[in-house]
């Protein structure tokens, strides 16, 4: 089987973990998921897995679809973790369904905010690939569904925010030397202006976890899908740019050092370990590893570990519950395992 | 309800997370909120809300009863500015005029200029249908830089009328 896009790193890997593209879509024909009754949302979902498992494409074979209300907690949560779903789309039952493309690129949400939500993901820095994916699936599936459109507003959705391309596309960005020396928000302000938004991946604080960002196009309306992208691209390379800039003079300061081989030393010996924590430490490995201090692990070992040392996915893996505590001797000993020279 | 973050200020932003395995709802103030990066989306549902219900005009919105419901969905427009979310694909119609001052505001921009949705083709040649299709579209693009230059949306009549010497230049080149 072919490994899923978290367990590899691929274009300008240094900094950019993943791409995803996003398109909103609706059936003309039906009320958005507001305004849906139970029955009417079961119809729609009906729809869209026929168009999409009985299409005669040659992908159809490798979808699956998974009933998100009929799986345990730990399952859902393990798919936010990795990043096939929105959080939103697992809050709360209602004829939900995840048709999933076997190597976990493609994901097609039907009755999340809008029917149908389709995204496909992508290792590294690959935006035109993964648009052009996505708008060939967008393609086939319109042939089978009649898409709620308008000649002046584009594709119609359920918020106004996502009208008009109906597409989100996004860049998952590593910035530990950026967020150290306080870059960030500053970026941020400016981002603001030319309609793109940056926001953190992991955690609760204004300092995200793990130096983790999600750099997108804000505006979908009065923009093509091209100049969107190319748009985030330009100002991707920009801060890809400045980042390796700034990981290169701070790999020279030797508290900078420290700090490296000190979470080496971390995720090679405890014995209990926090996700948070751990997602700290591998961040600063992932630092030494793009400016040469750490030599002897990969950065396809980083990204992959990022989402199996989740707590869910732990979970998942292990095949029965784990209290809090365990989950974090678990999650100690699978990093041990992996640094082990 | 107070902000989780500061429990200073009032709660306006609701975000669903996974914080450690667990789906985790937040209620958030605006500034906290902005904070954490979530502070363009959801300045913009704040103002969709308040200047939906700002263009209707409260005195306007009484006078007017019983209050007009979409035909389609039942939703009613002060539904839709309350919650910033549209009840149908045949809203964007109903309600177009009052929508599109939120739309603009949001997207800075009102007109779609991305991929567009192959209809089904009524006729058997695809050509002849995309030709009939052009001059429907111009004609209601006209009606509406009409009614931008009756309302002095200026900028939105500027793009009007573009899109419509684009339309006309396509149809000019085909024949």
């Amino acid at each position: 089987m072919d490994n899923k896009w978290y367990e590899t790193s691929g274009k300008n890997g240094e900094v950019v973990i993943s791409t995803r593209i996003r398109l909103a879509r609706n059936l003309e024909q039906y009320p958005f998921p507001i305004r849906c009754n139970a029955q009417v949302k079961q119809e729609i979902a009906e729809k869209v897995k026929d168009a999409v498992l009985n299409s005669n494409s040659v992908i159809a074979p490798h979808f699956s679809c998974i009933d998100i209300d009929n799986i345990d907690a730990g399952e859902k949560v393990s798919l936010v973790e990795r990043h096939l779903v929105s959080p939103e789309f697992i809050s709360e039952k209602s004829q939900k369904y995840l048709l999933l493309l076997d190597d976990e690129s493609v994901s097609i949400m039907i009755n999340e905010e809008d029917h149908i939500r389709l995204q496909v993901m992508r290792e590294g820095f690959d935006l035109d690939k993964a648009y052009e994916q996505a708008s060939r699936i967008d393609t086939l599936l319109d042939e089978r569904l009649n898409f709620a459109f308008s000649d002046t507003l584009g594709y119609l959705t359920q918020c106004p925010t996502n009208l008009g391309t109906g597409m989100r596309a996004s860049v998952m960005l590593h910035l530990p030397a950026l967020q150290s020396t306080k870059a960030m928000r500053k970026i941020s302000e400016n981002l603001s202006k030319i309609g793109l938004t940056i926001r953190g991946s992991y955690g609760e604080g204004s300092e995200p976890t793990a130096a983790m960002y999600q750099l997108s196009n804000q505006i979908s309306l009065g923009i093509s899908e091209k100049t969107a992208i190319d748009n985030l691209k330009n100002i991707t390379k920009q801060i890809i740019a400045q980042e390796l800039k700034t990981r290169e003079a701070l790999a020279k300061q030797l508290s900078v050092q420290d700090t490296i081989y000190r979470s080496e030393g971390i995720l090679k010996s405890a014995r209990l370990i926090a996700c948070d924590e751990a997602l700290k430490h591998l961040s600063n490995l992932r630092m030494g590893i793009t400016t040469g201090l750490i030599n002897n692990i990969s950065l396809d070992t980083i990204n992959r570990l990022m989402v199996e040392i989740q707590p869910a996915m732990l979970i998942r893996q292990n095949g029965k519950p784990l209290s809090s505590q365990e989950r974090d001797a678990v999650r100690a000993e699978l990093l041990r395992n992996n640094f082990q020279n | 309800m107070l902000c989780q973050s500061c429990k200073t200020k009032q709660a306006n932003t609701h975000i669903k997370t996974i914080v450690n395995g667990e789906l985790t709802e937040m209620n958030l103030c605006s500034e906290c909120a902005a904070k954490m990066g979530y502070g363009n989306v959801f300045d913009q549902f704040f103002d969709i809300g308040s200047l939906m219900s700002g263009f209707m005009g409260e005195s306007v919105g009484k006078a007017l009863a019983p209050e007009r419901r979409c035909p389609n969905c039942g939703i009613t427009f002060a539904q839709i500015s309350k919650g910033g979310r549209v009840g149908c694909a045949k809203c964007y119609d109903f309600f177009y005029d009052r929508l599109l001052p939120s739309i603009k505001r949001i997207h800075g921009n009102t007109l779609h200029t991305g991929k567009r949705l192959r209809k089904p083709q009524l006729h058997s040649g695809e050509s002849s249908s995309e030709k009939t299709e052009i001059p429907n579209e111009i004609s209601r693009l006209s009606q509406q830089l009409q009614a931008a230059v009756k309302n002095q949306e200026f900028e939105q009549a500027a793009q009007l009328r573009d899109k419509i010497n684009e339309l006309k230049a396509s149809l000019g080149g085909e024949q």
